[in-house]
């Protein structure tokens, strides 16, 4: 068995920035394995812009913001093998892949760090009835079909979920000469960012609508029709509100769900509420050693927080690796009150934070002028006026240690009215 | 000019063939459709009956428990995933009581072994999800669960294998019979035979009425499901039939061959024997009276709704053997439930029947019932696993994640009689795409290998059907 | 709100501010941007809507059969679908570099089309 500091399970964004920085800590026996034929993970297909405004102050692609950090490991000679399926992950961390190449192996690591990143949700996980005929895709699907094999999935398109991918292929299939006669969004808002609204559909004459869903799918073969009807505050379909539409595609941008097969292998505590493993202020799972970063943890809207996110678990784990964390002391709980869905991490082990600790929430509905709220008992530890929040754009509030040193047992994160 | 011409390739059509390959015969087996096992075979219960439910006297009675008998043997030779799990029907009243006893008894009279009813106590040691307001059940250790579609295709392969044909995309325009020989009418060819087996599923009193007196119907009763996610696929260990009653035969609850969990079928009468479409009303139906029997089914797990057709006859019973008007014509009409359950041991009764009109039959010297084991990667241990990508390095390479499916089985499956040409296909043989990404990640792979092994471009390789495509053509008009 | 005022979403960045615009001559008045480049966006969305167009090229041996492109600058919005006209007709050859050109001074807007990606050739 060879034997690894760190092994990284997954080379998309957040596997390769973890990996640099845990590199950049002086780690130097890395391996990143990837399953797809090249590194770099969904961003390969994402190639519109908008990537990287944070990190490197500029617009750019999905490939273009993968190749930076995919040269940057090169450059720093990390290891990573493609092609490559991880089978298992053992709380012992022995990790074991298959390769047409190598074949079977096993490798023992020190540390290991999860980044599988996420699939979609699809038809079946959102029951709409009706035949079953080809046609129907989910836009991720669609959207590698288009950008990376060349391909159109279909000519008259119809878009269920307003969530980022379905928005941003509306654009990309009508570019490409398809038309796409609507989005149908069951939320009285759009789960994407507004941007791509403007973008994507508005630029296009594009319907978005609103409180509406698929009732049925029609065609024996091939799709030939979607029937769309409005829904109640139940989310019920209002009968005498359908309407057909003939298209011949059927995109589906309704959810993602973190990948987390190989951490429940390893025996690693999930959270139902993000279906990511829970995770410390170090990105650390409820199995030591074992890290977790990305949309394998919860799904992000933007790479930027992903890369924030997996540096966060690269230093962490090099931290660990080199035995320089603390394991004993002050512990804060991180818990959710009125107004969040979930809160990342959920324990923080506050000798660990350093300078600042960036806690990631969203938000369970739209919200105009209300405030962040972060409470420890009866204590206001911080209120952040926010002018809108929305499910679809994630939150975050930076914790300094000066401020979770006025944290006892735990800490509540809320939403406020302005003048509460 | 052939021996036995089959209709239908479903579980009836191909176990037949397969059982008649034993003779030295040449034998065609036709369909409709782009596949083996691709309508009724691909869609129902996929489990192996006892032999309780129906009267002695019926076909259904005599065949059921003695089909189930063959399955042991049958699934070893063909390499067919086949769980002996057993299965219970759940009393939760008085009066399910007295129907369990009834099935008890007549399950005696069918020749079912082993059978014995259980208390309270024992059917949640059994089952403890089962719900507590649970009476007693019926329980019957020979019942099991088994992929349907894989025994069709395991017989054509086997049959082909030992020399029958297969001739898919054909639909049968009329049978005509001039003195001993039949002619078979097709949209793409004509077939003469000296007989004719008619399989042809939720159609086959159409194709017995184009030669023979129309002595039966077919009234297609579609019936839904839900697949659930491995996840939750453990929740029970046997198949949990609720008790039929007047108002019904009760919705089942019972894990897969695969180890997903299956929940339904309703029963609805349609009139369009082509109608496999969900519906709301009926899915919410059945995930209410699934509750029933146990209330932790997990509704969030749903990985696929699916809906199936059965081939109800209007004579209550499987239309079995030669019509009495035309010599040579032999029926295996009305083959719904317990069909697949009865299948093996319908052949030998059929391919017994028309090897009596004629004569007798030689033996097939050559005729070899053992099929290629199909390598599931996923099933080998560490070691077979290392062994098995050294010797053939596609075995390494992973296509489809949820079901860890290898390439190696991919090109198995194409390259095997019977081969997957589409990607339908492949998810029948192989199971990519059948897991809970429901082929998002592994389609375009799999689309690719299919491409390069028919030596199609990617947009020609389908779904199901030519007709269900899947690309539409390139993007920019470049020449490639 | 005044005829002269209208909401705008901000693009120029993920944020998505919900801007108010008021137009006074030549002189726009924003409020609600989070940023300096809110204002920029508003006028320009006001007078000469521009957008950046990211779309594929034909590629010849490549790893892939498309290699993913932009406009480098913003192009007007109204010559979306003549550029897209212009870049369908491009095929190149593997292997090629991020950024590298595939068409210069994109229908005479002085703006270059460039790959978004490097690419090297099929099974190397």
């Amino acid at each position: 068995m060879q034997n690894y500091d760190l092994i990284v399970v997954g080379g998309g964004p957040a596997g390769l920035a973890a990996a640099i920085e845990a590199k950049k800590n002086d780690v130097d026996s890395i391996l990143i394995i990837e399953r797809d034929r090249e590194v770099g993970g969904i961003l390969q297909q994402c190639i519109h812009n908008g990537f990287g405004l944070h990190i490197f102050k500029e617009q750019l692609t999905g490939p273009e913001y993968a190749e930076r950090f995919i040269e940057e490991a090169k450059s720093m000679n990390i290891d990573y093998v493609v092609d490559t399926m991880v089978l298992d992950v053992t709380p012992e961390k022995v990790v074991h892949v298959i390769n047409p190449k190598t074949g079977y192996q096993t490798f023992q690591a020190k540390a290991v760090i999860m980044a599988m990143g996420c699939r979609e949700r699809t038809r079946g996980a959102i029951n709409i009835p009706g035949y079953r005929p080809s046609g129907v895709y989910s836009a991720g699907t669609a959207q590698r079909y288009t950008n990376m094999e060349g391909f159109m999935p279909g000519k008259k398109v119809f878009i269920l979920g307003s969530g980022d991918i379905g928005l941003i292929m509306a654009r990309r299939m009508v570019l490409e000469g398809a038309e796409v006669l609507g989005v149908a969004e069951l939320m009285p808002f759009s789960g994407g960012l507004k941007r791509n609204i403007v973008q994507c559909l508005d630029d296009y004459n594009i319907p978005l609508l609103l409180s509406h869903t698929i009732i049925k799918i029609e065609g024996k073969d091939r799709l030939e029709k979607v029937i769309v009807a409005q829904v109640d505050e139940n989310f019920r379909p209002i009968p005498g509100t359908e309407k057909e539409y003939e298209v011949d595609t059927l995109l589906l941008s309704v959810g993602l769900i973190p990948e987390n097969e190989l951490s429940k292998k390893a025996g690693i505590k999930l959270n139902p509420v993000t279906s990511g493993p829970f995770v410390n202020e170090s990105m650390e799972t409820s199995v030591e050693g074992i890290f977790a970063c990305g949309n394998v943890v919860h799904v992000h809207d933007l790479v930027d927080f992903v890369t924030q996110e997996s540096r966060r678990a690269g230093l962490n784990a090099a931290k660990y690796i080199k035995n320089e964390k603390a394991t004993e002391g002050k512990i804060v709980e991180a818990n959710t009150g009125f107004g969040i869905t979930y809160v990342v991490p959920s324990k923080i082990l506050v000798d660990n934070v350093e300078d600042e600790l960036v806690m990631f929430m969203r938000v369970n509905n739209v919200y105009s002028n209300m405030r962040l709220e972060v409470k420890s008992g009866d204590t206001v530890i911080k209120s952040i006026k926010r002018r809108h929040l929305a499910p679809g754009e994630m939150e975050q509030v930076k914790l300094k240690p000066s401020d979770l040193a006025k944290a006892e047992g735990e800490l509540v994160f809320s939403i406020v009215g302005e003048d509460a | 000019m052939y021996d036995v011409v089959i209709i239908g390739a479903g579980v009836a059509g191909t176990s037949i063939a397969r059982e008649l390959s034993r003779y030295k015969l040449k034998i065609a087996v036709i369909d409709k459709e782009n596949d083996v096992a691709n309508e009724t075979t691909m869609a129902n219960s996929a489990i192996i009956h006892a032999g309780y439910d129906a009267e002695p006297y019926k076909n259904k009675g005599k065949f059921n428990a003695k089909g189930n008998a063959m399955y042991t043997q049958l699934t070893e030779e063909l390499d067919i995933p086949f769980k002996r799990v057993g299965s219970l029907v759940l009393a939760f009243s008085e009066a399910d009581l007295a129907t369990i006893e009834l099935l008890y008894e007549r399950g005696i009279e069918n020749g079912v072994p082993d059978q014995k009813l259980l208390t309270k106590e024992e059917v949640l040691e059994m089952e403890p999800n089962v719900n507590d307001t649970i009476f007693g059940a019926l329980y019957a250790p020979t019942a099991g669960i088994i992929s349907s579609w894989e025994v069709a295709i395991a017989c054509m392969e086997n049959a082909m294998d030992n020399g029958a044909e297969l001739f898919l995309n054909t639909t049968v325009e009329d049978i005509k019979k001039d003195g001993d020989v039949f002619t078979v009418k097709t949209d793409q060819q004509d077939f003469q035979t000296k007989y004719v087996v008619n399989a042809a599923g939720v159609f086959s009193d159409k194709i017995n009425n184009m030669i023979a007196a129309p002595t039966f119907e077919i009234q297609a009763r579609k019936g839904q499901y839900f697949i659930m996610d491995k996840d939750i696929g453990t929740l029970v260990n046997t198949v949990l039939f609720q008790c039929p009653s007047d108002v019904g035969k009760g919705i089942l609850v019972a894990p897969t061959v695969h180890g997903n969990l299956l929940i339904g079928p309703d029963s609805v009468f349609v009139d369009d024997r082509e109608d496999v479409s969900t519906t709301a009303p009926e899915l919410a139906m059945i995930r209410e009276a699934a509750a029933l029997t146990t209330s932790k089914i997990d509704n969030r797990k749903v990985i696929r709704s699916f809906s199936g057709l059965r081939a109800t006859s209007t004579t209550h019973d499987f239309v079995l053997g030669e019509t009495p008007d035309v010599q040579g014509f032999f029926n295996v009409g009305g083959f719904e439930s317990p069909g697949l359950s009865a299948a093996p041991a319908v052949a030998v009764y059929v391919a017994d029947q028309i090897k009596e009109r004629n004569g007798g039959f030689e033996p097939n010297p050559t005729f070899n019932p053992v099929r290629r084991p199909f390598i599931r990667f996923d099933e080998l241990d560490t070691e077979e696993k290392a062994a098995l990508v050294k010797e053939n390095p596609l075995y390494g390479r992973v296509i489809c994640r949820c079901e860890t499916v290898t390439e190696g089985e991919i090109m198995d499956a194409i390259h095997r009689n019977v081969g997957a040409t589409t990607v339908k296909s492949v998810k029948k043989r192989t199971r990519a795409g059948m897991g809970r990404c429901q082929g998002g990640f592994c389609e375009p792979r799999v689309i690719e290998i299919l491409s390069r092994e028919l030596g199609k471009s990617m947009n020609q390789v389908s779904y199901d059907s030519p007709k269900a495509y899947i690309l539409t053509g390139r993007t920019k008009n470049v020449e490639e | 709100m005044a005829d002269n005022k209208v909401e705008l979403v901000c693009i120029a960045c993920p944020v998505g501010c919900l801007m108010e615009v008021e137009q006074n001559g030549d002189e726009f008045i924003v409020t609600g941007n989070a940023c300096k480049r809110g204002p920029e966006y508003a006028k320009a969305e006001l007078t000469h809507p521009t957008r950046t167009l990211c779309t594929t090229v034909a590629i010849k041996n490549g790893f892939l059969n498309r290699v993913p492109v932009f406009t480098e600058d913003e192009i007007p919005k109204g010559l979306i679908f003549e550029a897209m006209d212009e870049i369908n007709k491009i095929v190149v050859e593997a292997p090629v570099k991020v950024r590298q050109i595939v068409i210069e001074n994109l229908l005479g807007t002085g703006i270059n089309v460039v790959t978004t990606r490097s690419m090297s050739k099929k099974n190397s």
